[in-house]
């Protein structure tokens, strides 16, 4: 009798649950997806009353896209921006994929990727230009170096670069630190952050030392500063706290140092200063172009400045 | 099944009590057959996939990076021996492991020996000192260890462990061997002392009363008779403790640094072959050799973790045969 019993509960139990999961599917539908649910759905579902736009990508830029995304929220309800980070690889390869309604970069798109987009979805990604990013050179709070030149900067992190300790680029003692050895602070491989100091500081057909501490994002390299002494490292102009230092940075020996702010940037005088990008597949969809010509707005660019990163310049 | 049917119906030899005792399993409705036949295939299944899943993962960790291993691009040597990991390089482009294999052996080393006198030493106390109420609360706060998810444990190397093995040790940097070791001789605890007791449970009461009634001490018992007799359940509990270091990433990650290093002592900063996946196989474009490397990489962690499993099981078959 008993088994019997379990038996058959165990065939109600089951029934029960494919009912209710099957069921609650369709209330979900019905009833206007929460903004949280994934946009993987949207295209066959019309019915749902919040549209998402996919935002993959750039770690420099997350900060920078979640402002927006909430920003616009405000002014239009009924489209969600769904945000996320990864690096500007990661959004590339959304991009290509066709995950992404928009992706973003903080370097331009490599012409190898246009050709695989172009294969993959069979549009030609388009290019927006929202802003700017300083890159700043941060050290430690009670680290003395107040200015710095490129080639150091370029020995400090070149592979077969000579520069290993403080004392070589002036400093004599940082206080705090174990050891004079420079603690060099750079990125993982997938960030577009990355690739752009590479091209820049490093050597564009130069590699990085071994050995830095690569971190995942922006934000950890100048956490990573903020609680080692004898550290260097660089990061978006956005990621400054009271517990680093940023340092000015001369373009050559003689030159005038230069400390990275909007006026800077955009006058180029500043050395380490990329643009940001956001791409769609082909022509944006009309949420997105909504969107886009908003960020290129007044408001949009204000939400720029706000963020700690360099709007564009008013035309 | 059909079987089990025939049998349950009035044989010839039950007559009288057994049909009193059981009527109801005689009729049995044809939907509740189904049902039943319905349960076991589920159940077959479920069974089943564990080795399909297996399977499956090895197919495609080997059909992704294989095809690369013979195709005369890749250098064995540089692979193997090279410290030089530089796969995202405009000029050059070399995909040296070594530092990397250094990474992982170093911090599970250390891991394993920390983690190895607090772990049989918990899995003895737990096994043969404690009262019962304590044995019990240990098990459940020792299984507690082990359900903390392993960002969790990356988060506490940072913003903990970081600033203090600064204080503690003067290291320049916080992120290195030690803090990742630290971490992994934690997670890996939780398992040695819950096989380790396992092991020390499965000998046999006679030893202890045997050791006990030749005048030795409880402290005497335990490394002379109970250590070597439950000596493959330690080993394999030891074993499989290295095994989830081994393949441990997102604390390692977190805690290490991830500097691509040979470390010339405990406080320098490494990287280990799992993180280096984890951080670069989405970026990788799918089919180039970077991300061929990476799956390489993947049966190298394999073979690894399954030599290191496959001797923990040996170890354990060694006791059952006791």
């Amino acid at each position: 009798m008993r088994t019997l019993f379990s038996t058959r509960l165990l065939c109600a139990v089951t029934l029960a649950a494919a009912c209710s999961a099957a069921g609650c599917n369709k209330g979900d539908n019905g009833g206007g997806a929460p903004p949280s649910s994934s946009g993987a759905a949207a295209p066959g579902a019309t019915n749902t009353k919040k549209q998402a736009i996919q935002n993959i990508g750039s770690d420099t830029m997350v900060n920078l896209a979640q402002a927006w995304a909430e920003e616009y929220g405000q002014i239009a309800p009924a489209v969600s921006v769904e945000v996320s980070g990864g690096g500007s690889g990661v959004g590339m390869a959304a991009l290509i994929n066709g995950t992404a309604e928009i992706a973003n970069s903080s370097r331009q798109i490599e012409p190898e990727e246009i050709e695989k987009a172009k294969k993959a979805t069979g549009k030609e990604p388009k290019e927006f230009l929202v802003g700017y990013d300083g890159l700043a050179i941060y050290v430690h709070k009670d680290n003395p170096l107040t200015e710095i030149t490129m080639e150091d900067l370029g020995e400090i992190y070149r592979e077969g670069g000579k520069v290993e300790s403080w004392s070589q680029i002036g400093v004599a003692k940082v206080p705090g630190a174990q050891n004079e050895k420079i603690i060099r602070v750079s990125r993982q491989n997938n960030s577009g952050t990355y690739h752009y100091f590479r091209e820049v500081v490093v050597g564009k057909k130069a590699d990085y030392k071994q050995g830095s501490l690569d971190m995942n994002g922006s934000k950890d390299v100048v956490e990573l500063v903020a609680k080692t002494p004898g550290a260097i490292g660089y990061s978006g102009l956005g990621y400054a706290t009271p517990a680093v230092k940023i340092v000015k940075v001369a373009k050559k020996k003689g030159d005038t140092s230069v400390t990275p702010t909007i006026v800077t940037v955009l006058d180029k005088t500043y050395p380490i200063a990329r643009p940001l990008f956001m791409y769609t597949p082909g022509e944006p969809t009309e949420n997105a172009k909504k969107y886009l010509d908003w960020i290129l707005s007044d408001a949009g660019q204000k939400v720029v400045e706000k963020s700690g990163y360099v709007p564009l310049p008013k035309k | 099944m059909t079987q089990t049917t025939v049998q349950l119906s009035p044989s010839p030899t039950a007559q009288d009590g057994a049909e009193l005792l059981l009527p109801t399993r005689v009729k049995r409705r044809f939907s509740e057959i189904v049902a039943e036949r319905a349960i076991e295939a589920l159940i077959y299944v479920c069974g089943v996939s564990a080795i399909l899943f297996v399977f499956g993962i090895f197919f495609f960790v080997f059909r992704e990076g294989a095809p690369y291993v013979f195709g005369g691009e890749f250098k064995p040597g540089e692979f193997l021996f090279s410290t030089k990991w530089y796969p995202t390089s405009v000029s050059n482009a070399r995909y040296g492991v070594l530092a990397l294999i250094v990474g992982t052996f170093s911090v599970t080393a250390l891991a394993t020996f920390i983690a190895v006198p607090f772990g049989l030493g918990a899995a003895v106390f737990v096994s043969e000192f404690s009262g019962n109420k304590g044995r019990e609360t240990l098990k459940i706060l020792i299984e507690l260890l082990a359900a903390i998810p392993s960002v969790v444990w990356g988060f506490i190397g940072i913003s903990v462990m970081n600033p203090l093995i600064q204080d503690v040790f003067h290291a320049p940097v916080g992120l290195n061997v030690l803090n990742g070791a630290l971490l992994l001789a934690l997670m890996s605890v939780p398992i040695m002392v819950s096989i380790g007791e396992d092991a020390l449970k499965a000998v046999p009461d006679s030893y202890r009363e045997a050791a006990l009634a030749m005048g030795a001490t409880r402290w005497q018992m335990v490394y002379r008779v109970l250590i070597p007799a439950a000596k493959n359940g330690l080993l394999a509990a030891v074993l499989l403790g290295v095994g989830r270091a081994v393949g441990e990433t997102m604390a390692v990650l977190m805690a290490t640094g991830h500097a691509i290093n040979i470390p010339h002592s405990v406080f320098d900063p490494v990287r280990t072959l799992t993180a280096t996946i984890a951080a670069e196989l989405g970026e990788a474009s799918a089919g180039s050799p970077h991300y061929r490397v990476l799956f390489i990489i993947g049966i190298l962690l394999f073979t690894i973790t399954f030599i290191v499993n496959l001797t923990a099981d040996l170890a354990i078959r060694g006791i059952r045969k006791r």
